[in-house]
């Protein structure tokens, strides 16, 4: 174990295992409750929940090169499910492979903490290189929408998710609670899953008016503002533990969160009605696939990590 | 042993981790033999894939049926195929007579064995189902009491086509079917097995790999 561990994270890991707790607690309650109701969904959902936090946990914990190992094999998860879902040519095969081998380098830069390559790798080596590749092999026919999915792919599953291990690497900051880069990653990702979580709950309480009826008909405005008010509240409780955030700041963290958590939400599931699933995998029982559970980081991530970096770096 | 060493280190990582599976109907495969499991062939993956369906247990009971002119072709090769791999040869340069060629796979059978089989005789055009051979329907003839199960695999000939080196890493999918009824009618014995698979792929959701 990871000696320099913060209590401030341990504290935060134990919170989070208490609400997973009470989670399987109220599931328990639900099933004796009603003995017919199917609950295979939420139970399978609740428990995938405490596998996923576990792994990451032991992830965050053990250290630097395991975690950033882990990260990287998430960034590989999603870009495969990914490139298992889209239209992809066959003459592209060794196109793929590139954009496979720019994951693990991606990775690399940020083990060095070198800001400079980790930011322009993916959107300007991996963006110019790739087309480049197809054009050796010369077929024209579709190009631009692989050349395009391609990218959009790496720039999401990977650019993206790559900023929670580059959070995982900034210094102990000075302000604040003075806790370094764990700390971070945990607040973001707790408010980003917790923040889709309370949109689902307060959506089923309270929900009425459609908020993108053409592409997610199932998220309301209410579940949107009780979500973003809940992850807000939740930012500024959390922020003197995790973070060098002041007030002000943590209230701010916690809208751009709820907002662009909701915004990454939707986007994915644009994309899934594009390709006619409901679903982007089954790696997860009760979740769907693992870009159904990092939509929303996706979004959250560059940005929160943006935010973060010009305020305290 | 090595056998086992191989599966363990090699080949689970490889499928489970680099590919990815998507398993529907697990609970449809037979946990003991006999039984023959039909699948449709577009990689040299899908064995591993099959093989990797099983527990540990009943690993070393799993043999691939497999083109001996291919598996045999020299030493190593052949080492590998028959000891790793565990495959039961078939000679298909029609030097063996008919009645003789299914000889081994009846025995496996026979000793309690599941057998792989690939109906189209070969990987052919990825992702493409190509027609069935009769060869399944000779030895069900045979062994009529034996279940078969077919399975439909899709995204491996993606993966690894034929005539590539290179895995490129996708998901792929396998749906396990319900054992085919014995039917002593070869056509209407060949077009269930061919409706089966059809079903079976239906069910799926394919992106578009031209």
């Amino acid at each position: 174990m990871n000696v320099s561990v913060h209590p401030n994270v341990m504290l935060a890991i134990g919170g989070i295992l208490g609400i997973l707790v009470v989670a399987s607690v109220v599931v328990w309650a639900l099933r004796r409750a009603r003995p017919g109701a199917d609950l295979g969904e939420l139970s399978s959902r609740v428990r995938s929940w405490w596998v996923m936090v576990a792994v990451f946990t032991v992830a965050l914990l053990l250290n630097r090169a395991v975690s950033l190992a882990f990260f990287c094999l998430v960034s590989f998860l999603a870009f495969k499910e990914y490139l298992s879902l889209i239209p992809t040519r066959r003459a592209d095969r060794r196109v793929l492979f590139w954009a496979y081998l720019a994951i693990p380098v991606q990775y690399v830069w940020i083990g060095y903490r070198w800001y400079g390559m980790f930011i322009i790798w993916i959107p300007v080596y991996a963006f110019l290189f790739l087309p480049l590749r197809m054009v050796l092999i010369g077929r024209t026919e579709g190009f631009l929408r692989a050349a395009g999915t391609i990218h959009w792919g790496l720039m999401t599953t990977v650019f993206s998710i790559s900023h929670v291990a580059f959070l995982l690497v900034l210094p102990r900051s000075e302000a604040g609670a003075g806790v370094g880069g764990p700390a971070l990653v945990l607040y973001l990702v707790f408010l980003t899953q917790f923040n889709d979580v309370a949109q689902y709950i307060w959506g089923k309480l309270l929900g009425r008016h459609r908020a993108v009826p053409t592409v997610s008909p199932g998220k309301t405005i209410e579940g949107l503002l009780g979500g973003l008010a809940t992850t807000v509240l939740l930012a500024w409780l959390l922020a003197p533990l995790l973070s060098p955030l002041n007030t002000l700041e943590s209230l701010s963290a916690g809208v751009l969160i709820g907002l662009a958590g909701f915004i990454g939400d939707v986007v994915v599931s644009a994309l899934k009605r594009d390709l006619g699933v409901k679903d982007s995998g089954s790696l997860l029982p009760g979740h769907g696939g693992i870009l159904d559970r990092l939509d929303s980081l996706t979004y959250t991530a560059p940005l929160f990590f943006h935010y973060v970096k010009y305020m305290h770096y | 042993m090595l056998r086992l060493l191989f599966f363990m280190l090699i080949v689970r990582p490889v499928v489970l981790v680099v590919l990815g599976l998507n398993v529907r109907h697990r609970e449809r495969l037979p946990s003991r033999g006999p039984a023959i499991i039909a699948a449709n062939h577009n990689s040299h993956l899908d064995t591993m894939v099959l093989m990797t369906l099983f527990p540990w247990g009943v690993l070393r009971r799993v043999r691939p049926v497999a083109a001996g002119d291919y598996f045999l072709r020299n030493r190593l090769i052949a080492w590998f195929a028959l000891r790793i791999i565990g495959i039961i040869p078939i000679d298909r340069s029609g030097s063996t007579p008919r009645e003789r060629l299914l000889d081994d796979v009846v025995a496996a059978l026979q000793n309690g064995e599941i057998v792989i089989i690939f109906p189209e005789g070969t990987r052919g055009e990825p992702e493409r189902l190509q027609r069935f051979k009769s060869g399944l329907y000779h030895l069900c003839a045979r062994v009529p009491e034996v279940p078969v199960v077919p399975v439909f695999l899709h995204g491996l000939g993606k993966a690894l086509p034929r005539g590539e080196a290179l895995l490129v890493p996708f998901f792929c999918d396998v749906f396990v079917g319900e054992p085919l009824p014995w039917c002593e009618e070869r056509d209407a014995f060949m077009q269930a097995l061919a409706g089966r698979m059809q079903a079976l792929a239906a069910e799926g959701h394919f992106a578009e790999w031209e």
